[in-house]
Parts: C-alpha cells; structure tokens; sequence
C-alpha cells in the first residue's frame, strides 16, 4: 500500500463538509414529524376522553328529594295496600310543601308527578307493606328526581330557552326551585348508578347489571380461551413437526385474528345457540363467542413469547435428559409466563369492549336485575353504552358517558395488571 | 432390550444394568490397547439435502480427554451432537451409521434420548444455567431422573460443585440466581450440573471461547482433574488447548476425519499435509 493510495484528498473532505448541514436539517425534520404525529394522536385522545368526561360526568352528582307523606287511611287500604297509588300520595304531598293548589283537571298534580321519580312511591308501598301500622303517620322517604328535574339543576334545561321546547314549562321550574331553596333536594354522589340495574327510568337505572354481567363473561373468557390458546401455542412452537400441514395452520390462526367479530356472532349464533342450545344472551354464551374471538390472538401472543426464549435454555435442559414435556413445563413455559400472561390480558381487554358479536347472540335484550348465574339472561357494559345511547329520553346520554368512563376505567385496570405481571415476572437469562 | 423399562424400575444408576447386558468393553488397537468408550463407524450426516459428515469412524477412549479439532464447518460439533443425540432436535437432520457406546448403539430405536442423555452429559460453548438458583441448577438433573431422594440432593450439589471447583466461591450462596455468577463460574456451575447425575461421558462444545484467558485456564485445570472418571470429549478451536488438555486428538476436514491419534504424536508428527497446514496455522 502507498501513502497516495491511503490519503483522502482534501477536496472530498469539503464535499463531505457541504453535506453536513443538509444532512443535519434532514434529522431535524425527520424528529419533527414523529412529534407531529404524537401531538395529533394525542389531541384526538384527549378530545375523545375530555368529550366523553364532560358528558358523563353529571351522571355522578344526583338530585334527591326528601317529602313528609302522610298515609291517609281513608286512601290506604291495610287488606290491599298494593292498590293504592302512592305515586299520588307522594306527589299530593310535594304540593303541600309548595303550596300549590290543586285544579279540577289534575293539571298541577300531573306537573308535579312528572317530576318525581316513582322510585319514591315504590318505597312508600315497600315500608306500608312491611309495617301496616304506619298508615295513618307522616313518613318521610328519601328518593331522587326525576331524570328530567334532575338536568334541570344541571343546567340541561335552560330557564331561558323557550317553554315549548323543553320538557318542564316555567312553572315546573320555579317549584324545583323552591324546593331547592327551603332545603327539600339535596344533591350528592350518585351511588345507585353502581349499585342498581338497567331501569326504563333513566334517574333509577345503574350498572351494576353490566359490570356484573361483563366480569362474569370476563372470568369465562379467560378459563375457555387461555388455557386452550396456551395449549395450541405450545404444541405448535415446541412439539408440532414443521411441515405443509403446521404451515396451513399457523396461516389460518394469523388469518382468523383478523377475521371481523361479527363473524364470531354469526357462529356462535348458528353453532352454540341452534346446535348446541346454550341459554341466548348468557355470560356462557358470550365467553364462548368471545373467546373463540380471544384464541388466535392468545396463540399468537403466547408463541412469540414462547420464541423469546433463547434456545440455550432448551439445549440445557434436554442435554442433562429433560423429556420434551419436562423442559417445555420447567424451563420454557415459566420463561414465556410474562408474555403469555401480558398477551392474554390484552386480549381479554379487548373482548372486554367486544359489542358487535355480542349483539348477534342476542345479548342486547333489556335486562333489568344482575345475572345469578352464568346460564342467566345478562347484558354487558359495551352493549349497555349501545343500549342506552339508542334511549330517547335525554338522561340517558349522560349515562351512556358514564358507563363508557366506567368501561375505559375497567381497561385501563386491565392495562395496568398487564405492566405489573410483566414487570413482576420479567427474568433476565 | 429394552433400556426404558430398565431404567424406569430401578432407582439405580441405569449404567450398572446396561454394563453388565452388554459386551465387555473392547480394546482397540488404535488407542495403544486402552478400553475404547465410544465407536463410531460410518457415520453419515444430512442437514436436509446437504451432507455435513462422511463416513466418520472414531474410536473414543475411556477415561481420557479426545479433542476434535478443526476448522469452522468442519463437522465436529455435529459429530460431537451425535453421540447424545442432540441433532434429533434439529429438524430435517439425519444421522446414518452406528455410533456405540460400551457396545450398545445409541441410534437404537429401543433407546430412550432422555437415557442416552443421563449418560452423556454436555457442556455448551456459551454458558446456559436455568434462571433458577445455583442449588437448583445442579439438583435440575437429580430431581427429574429421581436419582437422589432429599436427604442425599444436598450432598451430591455440594461433592458436584466441590468437583466443579465451584464450592469455595458459592457455598455462601446457593440460592442465588444462576446467571448472577460470571461467565467462568457459569460454565463451572454448567459442568457440575452435568456431572450431578454421575454421567458415564462428557461432551464439551467449546467450553472456553467465550472466556477469558483465567477462566479458561480454571476450566482446562477442572477437565484434567475429571479425566480420571470420565470419558471426556472436547470440541475446541484453540490448538494449544487441545495440546494442553487431550490425550487423544481427531482433526475433521470438510465433514471427514482426516486423521485422529496421539495428541503429542499428531502436533509434532502429523501424517496427513491437511493436518500439518492446520496446525502450523496456514489455514482455518
């Protein structure tokens, strides 16, 4: 070698120089649009969830009402207590308390039951029922607006909006009001939102069907899909010969993860519901469907972690003598634990917000009180939010935002357990 | 016979049974008259369409060190990969031939890998402990072929590291993880675990290239001191390992054995000009 050949001429060292600074701005704008993109994905996110707080967070605060009721026993019978309206009683009550008179029409009496939820009667009819002595006393019950009332006090219903367009007219409001000022509604945290079912009345309805209804689906979920995924996974990464038919199969499980869920309704429909009888709209019918829908991904999840362990690991293991079997149930399943269990997770999380297969099995029916077992009618909370953001009545929209807070609540948990298992068992070798 | 049903009655070492079914270990000729451990005879290998060795005949000695030297590519870990039949779990590989130990053919159908294995122990280039605790690296191999009941498991992971070398260094810490030993301690802790369940061979891959000139020198002092025992076979790169650690040597060229003998006889004597150019490093 000759010095001429090894020396850089000094006129390419300038070239190089000239392309430095192109060469720099390029990397700048290349960072710039990957914080573009950030930024745009971010304010998509905070539009969406800001959205849907502001909505919904008015479901959490209620309006109730407290009403001294006097049993007449000239209008409660004590051998038929059921016939008595105390609905009326309950709102003939209110009218006292406002002083307001009643017409020949019954007008203001309707006015002021279309305030009043009838949860309030209903407990006046429970405690009379229990206790018949307590006709001919003043009980005082406890209970919340109507939903209407209620977004009265939530600025829903504007004072200054013309009478005709809203449900309550001026009159109605300025009783509110003044059942308000002399301290008869109070207003607090909402809790029968979590502590009752789905109502036709919106002021009464919860979700404690749903979240009861979705943990049970949930649970099932799991117990099909996981161990069977783990299974299929270990038997195609560690045991499976690699042939044409093992290459048929690992095509179709990728293929059938992108497969629409609506699919897995439609089978789950025809397989589960007409061949095999399972009960329609059960948590057992829609763990079935759902975690047929969970598989290819739980597989697929479970085989890239089975992957990730080094291949070191198994020689070990089978060169002191480990069968098969021992070596995948020592050494490479504990290894793979993490990922199967975060793959899992984020599966489950996903058929945690499944609606559209749900919806083919018949699980969107009204269903009123919480499923006592796994065969029962039951409804779901991403099939509640469908539920009630098709109510017409306006009280319900606000709910249909709470109960998708109470959804992104439960996701995020979900999320959140899946970085923990990760960080807790990850091992480094 | 069939091996399995053997060992799967007895809770003895397997060896006693086998020995006493099989021919008296024979005396080979090319080994000076020492008792020959492992006889290889035509032993073919594919990878797929692609031959990796032809017609390797070997004779392994008892109780010494065999080193396979060579270069890259030449077949001496897939050699070494035959005798605990290892490359069964590579797929599209096929191994043709008899390889025997004692006598008895390890290819045999009726023999169980998971037998072979508690025999032939090995020790790969790169040291592999289970993520799991120094004391349960070396009890591993105890504990799944039931060889030790609970008393007697510690006493054997304490004789295994102390033959390893290993116990001065962890006996304070056996139930720390594996892989928080360096690399050196590793490969020692690696070999205790094979020797654990008492095996009748060791095969050894490399052992000490990813080491450092002390921990290879610790592992190199460790493999003299087991020759006495064991039947040891050692694929190295180093020449100088191989002259310092083996009696024997087998220089592979292009998938064949070109020559195998003494280790002192074929440094300073080499027969063939193939082997000579290796050593005297004008190729590999």
């Amino acid at each position: 070698m000759t010095d001429a050949a090894t020396a850089v001429p000094a006129v390419r060292h300038n070239t190089v120089e000239a392309g430095l600074k192109a060469r720099h701005a390029k990397e700048r704008r290349f960072v710039l649009y990957g914080r573009l993109a950030i930024i745009v994905a971010l304010s998509f996110l905070a539009v969406l969830l800001g959205r849907i707080v502001l909505q919904g967070y008015s479901t959490f605060i209620d309006y109730r009402v407290s009403v001294p009721v006097f049993i007449d026993p000239a209008r409660v019978d004590p051998a038929d207590v059921s016939g008595a309206n105390f609905d009326v009683l309950v709102a003939q009550s209110v009218m006292k308390q406002l002083a307001v008179p009643d017409d020949d029409l019954g007008q203001n009496l309707d006015k002021v039951m279309a305030l009043m939820s009838n949860d309030l009667g209903f407990q006046l009819l429970q405690q009379v029922k229990a206790d018949p002595h307590l006709i001919g006393r003043t009980i005082t019950v406890k209970g919340p607006l109507k939903a209407d009332a209620a977004l009265y006090f939530k600025g829903q219903i504007r004072r200054d909006s013309d009478q005709d367009t809203r449900k309550l007219d001026d009159i109605q409001l300025s009783w509110l009001d003044k059942l308000k000022a002399t301290g008869a509604v109070t207003s607090g945290f909402n809790t029968a939102f979590f502590t009752h079912s789905d109502s036709t009345e919106p002021e009464q309805a919860g979700v404690l069907g749903a979240v009861v209804g979705s943990l049970l689906t949930l649970m099932l979920t799991a117990a099909f899909a996981v161990p069977v995924g783990v299974m299929a996974a270990v038997y195609l990464e560690e045991f499976a010969p690699k042939n044409r038919w093992t290459d048929v199969i690992e095509v179709n499980i990728n293929n059938l993860a992108a497969v629409p869920s609506i699919i897995y309704g439609l089978l789950g429909l025809a397989v589960f519901i007409n061949w095999l009888g399972v009960p329609r709209s059960s948590p057992l019918l829609g763990a079935l469907v759902l975690a047929l829908m969970a598989l290819p991904t739980v597989i697929i999840a479970t085989r890239s972690a089975l992957k990730a362990v080094p291949p070191s690991i198994r020689e070990a293991a089978l060169a002191i003598g480990a069968s098969r079997t021992q070596t995948v149930l020592h050494h490479v399943l504990p290894l793979a634990m993490p990922g199967v269990m975060t793959g899992s997770i984020l599966s489950l999380a996903h058929a945690l917000g499944e609606t559209a297969p749900l919806l083919m099995i018949g699980m969107i029916a009204f269903v009123p009180g919480v499923p006592a077992s796994i065969t029962e009618a039951a409804t779901v909370l991403p099939v509640q939010v469908f539920i009630w953001e098709n109510a017409s009545e306006r009280a319900f929209h606000e709910r249909t935002a709470a109960a998708i807070i109470v959804l992104l609540v439960f996701m995020i948990l979900m999320n959140l357990a899946a970085i923990l298992v990760r960080r807790r068992f990850e091992r480094r070798w | 016979m069939n091996l399995r049903n053997t060992y799967n009655s007895g809770n003895s070492m397997p060896s006693d049974q086998l020995e006493a079914a099989i021919q008296p270990a024979a005396a080979s000729e090319a080994l000076g008259g020492a008792p020959v451990k492992i006889a290889a005879r035509d032993v073919n290998v594919f990878y797929g369409e692609k031959q990796a060795l032809f017609d390797v005949a070997l004779d392994v000695g008892a109780q010494a060190v065999t080193a396979l030297i060579g270069p890259s590519g030449c077949g001496k870990s897939t050699f070494l990969r035959c005798i605990n039949r290892m490359n069964d779990t590579i797929p599209g590989c096929r191994v043709l031939g008899r390889i025997e130990i004692d006598g008895a053919d390890v290819n045999d159908r009726g023999l169980d890998p998971v037998l072979l294995r508690a025999r032939v122990g090995m020790v790969f280039q790169k040291p592999n402990p289970f993520p799991k605790s120094i004391f349960e690296n070396v009890a591993y191999g105890l504990r799944i072929h039931g060889l030790a009941n609970k008393s007697e498991v510690g006493d054997i992971v304490e004789a295994s590291l102390k033959r390893a070398g290993l116990w001065a260094e962890v006996s304070d810490r056996l139930h720390a993880s594996g892989s928080s030993l360096s690399g050196g301690q590793q490969q020692r802790l690696v070999i205790a675990r094979a020797i654990a369940v008492n095996p009748e061979v060791i095969l050894m891959d490399e052992p000490c290239s990813a080491l450092d000139p002390i921990a290879t020198a610790r592992i190199e002092e460790l493999i003299d001191e087991l020759r006495t025992q064991y039947c040891i076979v050692i694929v190295t790169h180093s020449m100088a390992q191989a002259a310092r650690v083996s009696q024997r040597t087998a220089f592979f060229h292009m998938g064949k054995l070109v020559e195998a003998g003494r280790t002192d006889e074929m440094f300073t004597n080499p027969r063939d000009s193939r082997t000579q150019d290796y050593i005297t490093g004008r190729f590999g």
